[in-house]
């Protein structure tokens, strides 16, 4: 019922995507994947409605479109902020030091792992391994990646980028 | 049959390649990227279109990993009749430093004109020009040629690799330049299945995942099955931290994959096949879906592939960040849509894998293998490596070393060789402390067996795994209880959560783990952890669990003396 509503409503063209992919895999169960991220690189993430659209269309439970949606990593539930901050903590950049560059982070700004901060200017993640291992420790903001990264060089890209007047860790700046 | 116009559009590409005096590979490798490949290759554009050069006198390539990703951007530039020179750390200011050495820039010829360019390209050049011009003859680039022939070059062997940073991944031409598909010809036209199975046992060649297995043996019991269907998967869910081999090899020679998959379905009689790539990699996902475009319109894949009976068709399937995809019944699993956790084996994939149906899954390194495999012999690949681990295998060499990158490297090349010979050793002047393979599966490997040959038997041995190449060296500096809890941490994030021992065992591990590093553990603890481990390692469902309390078991075994300094000394010796 709520499906219907953004269906028609707020959903007509938002979920063209999604339409697309289910139609080019002729709403086949096994493409539930392919479909969520065709819906979170369409929306920016999964909320309810799209799921329940996504479950009503495939003829898939709601249950199992959560079940695995929730399975996997990629897919998340919450908008992301306007600035995104990935900061890899796989091996080579554990080694060679990225734990500071995550404390430096979630300190100045005030956020943890996964979370955006409150007026939505900045959300921060950190990922597995970025595959960028030779250039250690790697971080990406806003689709740029940066290699050879310091604390104190991340927390600056950030302020230079996101910083607006009421977020944490922009005072110093004014 | 088409196989004379695949051959005929490879010729045409060589001599196609052949007519340049000039040829700059500009790796366009994630890892270059990073460090602002994109703007160099633009440079280096704009200055081959700036300098005096016509267009069928130089060419730029945008090609994948040149291996020594530490002094990315690479560029590299071959001149008919010369050596090849390679450049690392190439700024766009360095570029065009490179391109006045090496193309004969003439200050005389500075007004060529630029009518037939919009005019603000036509000024943007313009003022290239006189960059280029400024620089001729003043170029200082010593430090940034690097050597082709220094041990980090010298002591790898290129099979899987062969093709990376020499040829333009996107261009199926360029793969057939480079004797590509040939394999697949000689497959189709002179093996029957049961002929391609034997070859690859007799090959000696093993899944390159990180487990092992026999190949050849894989495919055969999948061949024997008899079903209405057959599939074959890639698995390029590479989820290790620390290791992008596979990353490289779908990225930068993505038609070597494919070829090596369509081999794989005609040996084991598969019609579809599904290459499962992670999320996290959008390039290789983009270069293998153009690859299986490209491959169709050639009638490499389709219906009566390459005009014979044999029809096989594939798919790309999105893998969503979820470790224990890796392992085979959980990556059929999500192929199907799923969720991605594992089940009991048997029965194997070969017997009842996708949909119920026949499964073969080979690891992506596995199945570049498979083409050098076919064209140089069996015996060609076995004399290659040791008795029992044959071939190379590919390392993504990264941590504490003054040289990192990706190397491909023969079986039974010594641990101390690829430390101290390809990766430069560790710089600062630290010691070096242990070199850690397989990720999170995998162990650490101290500095009295830096001698011991790389196979897989010997690396078991020693505690850790083959592993599908993650390779990172750590120094002095690094605590290994803190560094195994680096990995619990993974395994409590990433397992599955459908086993017990699993589910539980690895969080027990590191909670004791975390007691211990925060000065709060007793010798109590450290033998709980001595016992907690081997359980979890043998009552796990699936090789996550199974491998998870390696990273522990390994650092406990060889630098024990750090935990227990870590632990508080008892009141009894403080008198």
């Amino acid at each position: 019922m709520t499906a219907d509503k953004s269906k028609s409503s707020n959903g007509s063209t938002l979920y063209k995507p999604i339409d697309l992919t289910m139609k080019r895999y002729r709403y086949n169960p096994t493409a539930l994947l392919e479909v969520l991220n065709s819906a979170q690189q369409a929306l920016g993430f999964l909320s309810e409605e799209v799921l329940q659209y996504v479950s009503e269309s495939m003829n898939v439970p709601l249950s199992r479109v959560y079940g695995v949606a929730t399975f996997y990593h990629m897919f998340t539930f919450k908008p992301k902020g306007e600035h995104n901050c990935v900061i890899c903590t796989g091996t080579a950049c554990h080694v060679k030091g990225t734990d500071h560059i995550v404390k430096a982070v979630s300190e100045t700004f005030g956020i943890n792992d996964g979370e955006t901060t409150p007026e939505g200017k900045l959300s921060f993640n950190t990922a597995r391994c970025l595959g960028s291992c030779g250039l250690a420790p790697v971080v990406v903001i806003d689709g740029e990646v940066s290699a050879k990264q310091t604390p104190e060089s991340v927390v600056n890209k950030i302020k230079k980028i996101a910083c607006s007047g009421e977020m944490k860790g922009c005072e110093e700046d004014e | 049959m088409n196989k004379t116009r695949l051959e005929e559009l490879g010729k045409n590409e060589l001599d196609r390649q052949k007519q340049f005096t000039h040829r700059i590979f500009g790796c366009s490798s994630t890892a270059c990227v990073s460090a602002g490949a994109r703007s160099t290759l633009e440079i280096l554009h704009l200055a081959v279109k700036a300098s005096c050069c016509t267009e069928d006198e130089v060419e730029v390539v945008n090609t994948g990993c040149m291996g020594l990703c530490s002094r990315g951007p690479l560029v590299r530039i071959e001149t008919a009749g010369e050596e090849p020179v390679l450049y690392g750390d190439v700024t766009p200011e360095i570029a065009l430093k490179i391109v006045a050495r090496h193309l004969p820039v003439d200050a005389a010829d500075a007004d060529k004109d630029c009518k037939e360019l919009g005019e603000e390209e036509a000024a943007e050049l313009f003022e290239i020009r006189e960059e280029l011009i400024k620089s001729v003859g003043v170029e200082d680039l010593d430090e940034h040629v690097i050597s082709l022939d220094i041990p980090f070059f010298t002591r790898q062997e290129k099979v899987v690799l062969s093709n990376t940073g020499y040829t333009d991944p996107e261009k199926l031409e360029d793969y057939l330049a480079h004797g590509g598909y040939q394999a697949l010809i000689k497959v189709l036209e002179e093996y029957t299945p049961e002929q391609v199975c034997k070859e690859i046992l007799d090959s000696g060649l093993r899944g390159r995942g990180g487990a092992g297995f026999p190949t050849g043996l894989k495919w055969d019991l999948t061949r024997k099955q008899q079903a209405e269907h057959k599939y074959v998967i890639v698995n390029g869910d590479e989820g290790d931290p620390g290791a992008y081999m596979d990353r490289t090899v779908m990225e930068d020679d993505p038609h070597r994959v494919l070829e090596g998959m369509i081999i794989a379905a005609y040996a084991v009689g598969a019609d579809h096949g599904y290459l499962y790539i992670r999320g996290e990699y959008p390039v290789a996902v983009d270069r293998i879906n153009q690859a299986i475009r490209d491959a169709r319109r050639r009638k490499i894949l389709g219906r009566s592939v390459l005009g014979t009976d044999f029809s096989f068709t594939a798919e790309v399937r999105i893998g969503a960040g979820a470790f224990v995809c890796g392992e085979e019944t959980a990556l059929m699993h999500s192929v199907e849509g799923k969720r991605g956790a594992p089940r009991m084996r048997p029965p194997y994939p070969a017997e009842s894998g996708i949909f119920g149906y026949p499964t073969n899954i080979n690891n992506v390194e596995t199945m570049a293998n498979i083409p050098s495999i076919i064209l140089r012999g069996a015996d060609w690949f076995a004399a290659i490596g040791t008795e029992k681990s044959k071939g190379t295998k590919v390392f993504a060499l990264a941590g504490q070393l003054r040289q990192t990158g990706l190397i491909e490297v023969p079986m039974g090349i010594t641990l101390r060789d690829i430390v101290f010979e390809i990766g430069d050793g560790i710089p600062g002047g630290k010691a070096f402390k242990a070199a850690q393979t397989g990720g999170p599966s995998g162990g650490c490997i101290p500095e009295q067996f830096l001698d011991e040959p790389v196979d897989y038997e010997n690396l078991k041995r020693l505690g850790s795994i083959m592993g599908s190449g993650g390779l990172v060296i750590i120094d002095e500096t690094t605590r290994m209880p803190e560094f195994a809890r680096f990995f619990m941490d993974f395994c409590v994030d990433e397992s599955c959560g459908k086993c017990v021992p699993c589910r539980i065992g690895t969080v027990q591990i590191r909670n004791l783990l975390d007691k211990i590093i925060h000065g709060n553990g007793t010798l109590e603890d450290l033998e709980k952890l001595d016992k907690l481990c081997p359980i979890v390692q043998k009552s796990s469902l699936c090789g996550l669990g199974q491998s998870a309390p390696n990273p522990v078991i390994s650092t406990l075994k060889y630098f024990r003396h750090e935990y227990e300094e870590l632990i508080q000394v008892p009141e009894t010796e403080e008198t």
